[in-house]
């Protein structure tokens, strides 16, 4: 329990963090910000939209920094993310709220696939070492250092370009009305299908190469041997004993590379357009619209707290020495 | 993060938990002679060169527009051109330079500043560790990427220096991580103590007793930052953040992604940036595989004689080789009257008769102290860390 | 004397394969006899622990043996099988059923993520599949009992327990099964030494019950003599002397078991000066010639640094010492 405090305890205090660097990096621009992009919209913003840009970069002199910082977490605290400039009038958090489900489905499935399967093969990896399992490490390796965007583009010449068995781009057919019938699921299935390969295909090898080491440094630990001396049955040794152990730094590992993961798989959702919340951060980015971009921000970081909470429970149920009593 | 206790850090690490005798001491060629490391470091010294002498031997001005528009590959453009005419091939030339200056620069500013936190928290411990492990974590938990994409679309300047700034100050803290664990592990060591209790300055310690010792892993995490500085470079060169004027792999995806090259089927437009990324990432990781195995050795691969015979824990192979024997196996059996002292074969074998099996001169695999506690002394260090 | 249970003939053990590999253990003769507690002497790199590993197949890599052959007599007519012609399938089945081991180090030996229940019972399905749930649970209480812990513990998990607890069960483990021979490495070195003796005597006591044979490894030479029946003293790889445990206390033929016998303190009986040996253990790799003991042995003259004295029984009595200087007078034969 008190493990669960603790950790419960940093999420809010990072999660603080997070919402704290989101207020203060506009406020560290220099010159005026909020002209330029007057100048570059051409009048298409309104009154209340560069009300909303003032205030966003802190240029708005009659309240003081503690004030306006006040007002941010009330605005947060409402809900309120601000107005999107791109889509205007529409707020961000609709926008969010929109795409997020899109991101949630694509990248939990994903991550999940990723990790079993390289988690899988590496517990083999690793405790058949000097096998011919050992030549997948080259390969593995390669495939790790690959951009998952750009593996994203080599999949969609090939598979959508080339031999178009697969769509390039979007989340469902257009012609599909989204909603909860076998036409839409099916349709938003066949598009999901070529981004979640690529993110597999990028994401597995970290995760073997990661299991494959932890699994080749628990075999010579001393429990491993006394299992062995016990004549326990081969699969038993394996899992109950090396890789039930060896999971574990890996699942801290898992938590920690979330972020890593997120920032790739938004980029995979940039290049097949696909209508998550990484496709909007790349609009935004590209429209300079600066309230979306920090919606989006927050709500990866929170989804990301989230994701490590869940971990923190897996290992806290795998790992009965953080199960001390209080 | 879900490790909490120092216990957890201590699995997570492997390389950590038992770095043995003072690594720096032991035997660095043995480093370079690891094959994976040799040819990491040659593919790396590759892409230097490139960096630096790119811009003389590109046979184009990577800007220049030219008449043959979106051509494939040919002798006259190894690489294609552009939907422009620009030669493709001399883009990646040009382009080497800037990948490598921003991630060899975010990844010098992100380990200084790495070894800075950890081993100052690691040595500190108390409140100090308390508070700097909390920076460093909540650094680690707030996703990488997107942060840098968030600063750098904030910046009006996003020049190659600009962009290793904002990736040096973010990227920290994995390294700051594991080395404020190894800190922790050598704090203890007795040549530490000792420099304690002579009454050695903090710093002093810190810098001829500890740093000396943290070298390995400081290079790795600084191998790992440049990787990962590569990558967040070429992608906010690719989704237009970076300064786009300036030529490196992520901007030649940049223009081949916004003139739609995937559509008109021009895959040598991407596919050799993308290569070359990938490339000098595996380049990279291979050296940093060395650097893990020869902090851990129980990574190393088997040497090549012992492929032959099938290691396996809990399963010792008997491989029959015939040793001279002392004397008749009669020793330890029931008292049988006296055996001839004198046997011919026994007394008489002169000790070189053992020198083919008495590898002296060969280090490496196994120690003397090995002999004694098989189940974690077997694998390390070389004949010099026992002194 | 009653008969022999292991026999281990000519064993050699080496770390690493071909011309780089080091000889750990040479030409190991040595027989374990029913009921007995054999203990097993030498300092760190002398390659007791490496004999106990081997015996076992349990040397991790690189260990390969690379001769000689361990033979198991069951007793009661079953003929004798040789440990190094097992199989993985037959190794599994032999182990802990046969030879059970007590590693030294019990933090390490339990399974961190494990119930004691879980670990105790596991090798009892392995081996006993007939056997229901209920009655392996039983089985694990009655074995907790036998080593003095209560019966609730059974829920607990490694880190919950004591050091001395903890090697307990690992002692309750290793007589899961009744195997004729249990071998302990270093059994108690981690622990205090009021609870080394309780659990060394509790041992003691057991196998009085039980009537299985101890291999006892552990560089605290008084321990092993307060508690083995015989002893061989291993120095460079090699077995210098055997003999009963109170001949070796009373008269120690090789300078090494004489050094080393003492450089501790007799807990019991009369005190005695204490002198050490001086130098330090050889290095595997670059043995000395002729006798390994040599370059520090009080007593050495012409032969020791050319020729290795073999292991020879002494005339009267059931003892053996490889030492030249016994070689000479033992048999008078030169």
């Amino acid at each position: 329990m008190k493990y669960l405090l603790q950790r419960l305890a940093f999420y809010a205090v990072t999660a603080w963090a997070a919402i704290t660097i989101n207020f203060v990096i506009p406020r560290l621009m220099p010159g005026d910000p909020v002209q330029a992009l007057i100048n570059r919209f051409q009048g298409q913003l309104s009154t209340k939209a560069i009300d909303s840009l003032y205030t966003l970069f802190g240029l708005d002199d009659e309240r003081s920094l503690w004030q306006q910082y006040l007002d941010y977490w009330g605005n947060l605290l409402r809900g309120d993310l601000g107005t999107s400039f791109a889509f205007f009038p529409t707020g961000v958090g609709d926008i969010i709220a929109e795409s997020l489900p899109w991101t949630l489905a694509l990248m939990g499935v994903t991550t999940l696939i990723s990790f079993v399967l390289g988690t899988g093969i590496g517990i083999y990896a690793g405790w058949r070492r000097g096998s011919w399992l050992d030549g997948l490490l080259p390969v593995t390796t390669f495939i790790s250092s690959i951009p998952y965007f750009w593996l994203g583009l080599l999949a969609i010449s090939v598979f959508a370009v080339q031999w178009r068995v697969f769509p390039a781009s979007g989340g469902h057919d257009a012609s599909v009305v989204p909603g909860m019938t076998w036409g839409f699921i099916s349709s938003a299935l066949y598009h999901a299908l070529l981004p979640a390969i690529t993110i597999v295909i990028s994401a597995v090898a970290g995760w073997i190469l990661g299991m494959r080491n932890m699994m080749v440094s628990v075999s010579s630990e001393d429990y491993v041997l006394v299992a062995q001396a016990k004549g326990l049955s081969e699969r038993r040794v394996m899992f109950s004993y090396a890789a039930r152990n060896a999971i574990l730094p890996n699942i801290s590992n898992f938590a920690l590379s979330l972020g890593f993961i997120v920032g790739g798989t938004l980029l995979v959702e940039m290049v097949f357009s696909y209508p998550g919340i990484g496709y909007r951060l790349f609009q935004a980015v590209g429209a300079k619209d600066y309230p979306m971009m920090q919606g989006v921000f927050l709500i990866i970081t929170l989804a990301v707290l989230a994701a490590n909470l869940l971990a923190d429970l897996a290992y806290m149920a795998l790992d009965p020495r953080t199960r001390r009593e209080a | 993060m879900a490790q909490p206790t120092d216990e957890a850090i201590a699995t997570a690490e492997p390389a950590t938990a038992e770095p043995a005798p003072a690594p720096a001491r032991r035997d660095r060629t043995r480093f370079l002679r690891n094959p994976k490391t040799l040819t990491g470091l040659v593919i790396l010294a590759g892409f230097v060169l490139i960096a630096i002498i790119g811009p003389w031997i590109a046979p184009h001005d990577p800007s220049a527009r030219g008449p043959e528009l979106l051509q494939p590959p040919s002798w006259q453009h190894l690489f294609g051109t552009t939907q422009t005419g620009q030669d493709i091939f001399s883009q990646i030339l040009v382009g080497a330079r800037g990948v490598l200056v921003v991630g060899f620069t975010a990844a010098l500013i992100a380990g200084v500043l790495s070894v800075i936190v950890g081993v100052t928290a690691g040595y500190l411990g108390g409140l100090g560790d308390d508070l700097l492990s909390s920076v460093s974590n909540i650094f680690l938990v707030i996703p990488g990427l997107p942060l840098i994409i968030i600063i750098a679309s904030f910046l009006p300047d996003t020049g190659d220096l600009a962009i290793a700034a904002i990736i040096g100050l973010t990227g920290w803290a994995w390294g700051a991580r594991v080395l404020r664990a190894q800190t922790l592990s050598l704090r203890n060591r007795d040549y530490v103590q000792a420099a304690k209790a002579t009454g050695e300055s903090t710093p002093r310690i810190i810098v001829f007793e500890l740093l000396p010792n943290l070298t390995a892993v400081i290079a790795s995490g600084f191998i790992g930052t440049v990787i990962f500085a590569v990558l967040a470079n070429v992608t906010l060169a690719f989704i237009g953040v970076a300064d786009i004027s300036d030529w490196n792999w992520g901007t030649v995806l940049f223009w081949a992604q916004s003139n739609q090259a995937l559509a008109q089927g021009a895959w040598w437009w991407f596919v050799p940036a993308g290569l070359c990324i990938a490339l000098l990432g595996t380049a990279l990781a291979l050296i940093n595989f060395g650097i893990d195995e020869f902090i851990n050795p129980r990574l190393r691969s088997p040497g090549k004689e012992d492929r032959a015979v099938r290691m396996r824990i809990g399963f010792t192979p008997v491989v029959r080789r015939d040793y001279p024997r002392d004397a008749a196996p009669a020793a330890a059996a029931p008292p049988a009257g006296p055996d001839a002292p004198d046997r011919p074969d026994a007394p008489d074998r002169p000790d070189g008769a053992e020198a083919p099996d008495a590898p002296e001169a060969r280090g490496g695999t196994a120690p003397a102290g090995a002999a004694d506690r098989p189940g974690t002394a077997g694998t390390d260090t070389g004949k010099e860390s026992h002194r | 004397m009653t008969e022999p249970v292991l026999e281990i003939r000519g064993l050699d053990v080496d770390y690493g394969l071909g011309d780089s590999a080091v000889r750990a253990v040479r030409d190991i003769n040595l027989t374990l006899h029913r009921g007995e507690i054999l203990g097993l002497a030498g300092e760190s790199g002398s390659g007791k622990s490496t004999l106990a590993y081997a015996v076992t197949r349990l040397l991790p890599p690189p260990g390969v043996i690379t001769g000689g052959e361990v033979r198991y007599r069951p007793g009661n007519g079953t003929p004798a099988v040789d440990i190094l012609d097992l199989g993985p399938e037959e190794l599994r089945a032999f182990r802990w059923q046969e030879i059970s081991l007590v590693f030294q180090g019990a933090m390490n030996s339990l399974n961190p993520v494990h119930t004691v229940r879980s670990q105790l019972t596991d090798v009892i399905a392995a081996h006993r599949p007939a056997m229901g749930r209920a009655a392996r649970n039983d089985r694990a209480a009655e074995l907790l009992s036998l080593v003095g812990i209560s019966a609730d513990r059974l829920g607990s998990y490694p880190h919950q327990l004591s050091g001395g607890m903890r090697q307990r069960v690992m002692i309750a483990m290793a007589l899961a099964l009744e195997p004729e021979i249990v071998l302990l490495d270093e059994p108690t070195t981690a622990l205090d030494v009021v609870m080394q003796r309780q659990i060394l005597r509790q041992l003691v006591r057991l196998r009085e019950e039980l009537g299985f044979s101890v291999v006892f490894i552990t560089h605290d030479i008084s321990l092993l003599l307060e508690f083995s029946d015989r002893v061989a003293v291993m120095y460079g790889g090699r077995i210098v002397e055997e003999a009963g445990a109170k001949e070796i206390y009373r008269d120690a033929r090789h300078p090494y078991s004489h050094g080393l016998l003492h450089s501790f303190p007799a807990l019991h009986g009369p005190r005695r000066e204490l002198t050490g040996i001086p130098g330090s253990p050889p290095d595997l790799k670059s043995m000395p010639s002729g006798c390994a003991f040599h370059p520090r042995c009080p007593k050495a003259f012409d032969p020791c640094a050319s020729r290795v004295p073999a292991l020879t029984p002494a005339p009267a009595g059931d003892r053996s010492v490889a030492c030249w200087l016994h070689t000479e007078h033992g048999s008078g034969d030169s």
